[in-house]
């Protein structure tokens, strides 16, 4: 399996994928908390909602996050992409010690060291399955090879 | 408006069967969703070839990516569901960790992508931590 190297920007993207969706999340619940309750009499509030600053930042920040999603997706295995993004969760976290000053128990502190150690495994190794199909050339140079072993 | 009482928690079947209906939508969806983006090919590329429009016109021409879009919004839905029977602390981690794991295991038989050693041992890793974080 040859090792497909990423370019500065296809890591770009897999930065984006991290950041975005928790923090688009983290926009969405602060967004609805500020709310007043919003009541199936009512659902004309829900869409009012979305025009808020807090929840519109929220969606612009998902929608970012899906289009980066898919561009991953298109150049990168889906069982390197998702191991791959699931830092966003340690650096939210971490923005939550150290700028909002929460305090993190051992058992999280335990989650932010496995999802790095695991992110770090899958950050080394080939991003994406190389087809044999693909590359007839390589057939053909397989097929060679035994043929002549076959001989 | 009188606030509704909280419903009592469901049994361990029920619960169990409220998560494995998030976790086989989600999967679903994005091994759906991963397929199509494949079929079109590298998006970067198609757009140095033609443009944004160009690259938007082939996600939204593909079936396979709205049939991977619908299990995820089933699976959103399904996770509306069960936190409206269970207690967000419980669904959130278990549904986002065990989603990793059948990604993989999804991945190889369906994707057919080399999950090695070292994926599996991602994969396992990020689910208990993310299970850790989340909790």
């Amino acid at each position: 399996m040859a090792h497909a190297r990423l370019t500065p920007r296809q890591y770009l993207i897999l930065g984006l994928i991290s950041l975005c969706a928790p923090l688009g999340d983290t926009c969405l619940s602060r967004g609805m908390t500020g709310l007043p309750n919003i009541t199936l009499a009512h659902p004309i509030t829900l869409i009012a909602a979305v025009f808020t600053p807090w929840i519109a930042l929220g969606i612009a920040l998902l929608i970012g996050f899906f289009a980066s999603y898919l561009t991953a997706l298109s150049w990168a295995d889906l069982t390197f992409v998702l191991p791959a993004t699931a830092f966003g969760n340690v650096i939210v976290a971490l923005f939550a010690r150290f700028f909002l000053h929460e305090t993190i128990s051992l058992e999280r502190w335990a989650g932010i060291v496995l999802i790095t150690v695991g992110v770090g495994f899958v950050a080394h190794g080939p991003s994406l399955t190389v087809r044999p199909a693909i590359q007839p050339e390589t057939m053909a140079e397989t097929a060679d090879t035994e043929m002549e072993q076959s001989r | 408006m009188t606030i509704p009482s909280p419903s009592p928690q469901p049994g361990f079947w029920a619960a169990t069967a409220m998560i494995a209906a998030i976790i086989l939508a989600s999967t679903a969806g994005e091994v759906m969703t991963a397929a199509a983006m494949k079929s079109i090919g590298d998006l970067d590329e198609i757009r140095a070839r033609s443009g944004l429009k160009g690259a938007i016109r082939a996600v939204f021409t593909c079936p396979l990516f709205f049939a991977g879009v619908s299990f995820l919004a089933l699976a959103f839905f399904s996770l509306l569901f069960a936190l409206n029977h269970m207690n967000l602390s419980l669904v959130a981690p278990a549904s986002a960790s065990l989603t990793l794991v059948t990604n993989a295991i999804a991945g190889k038989l369906f994707l057919k992508e080399n999950v090695d050693r070292r994926r599996w041992a991602a994969a396992v890793l990020v689910c208990i931590g993310v299970y850790l974080l989340a909790h």
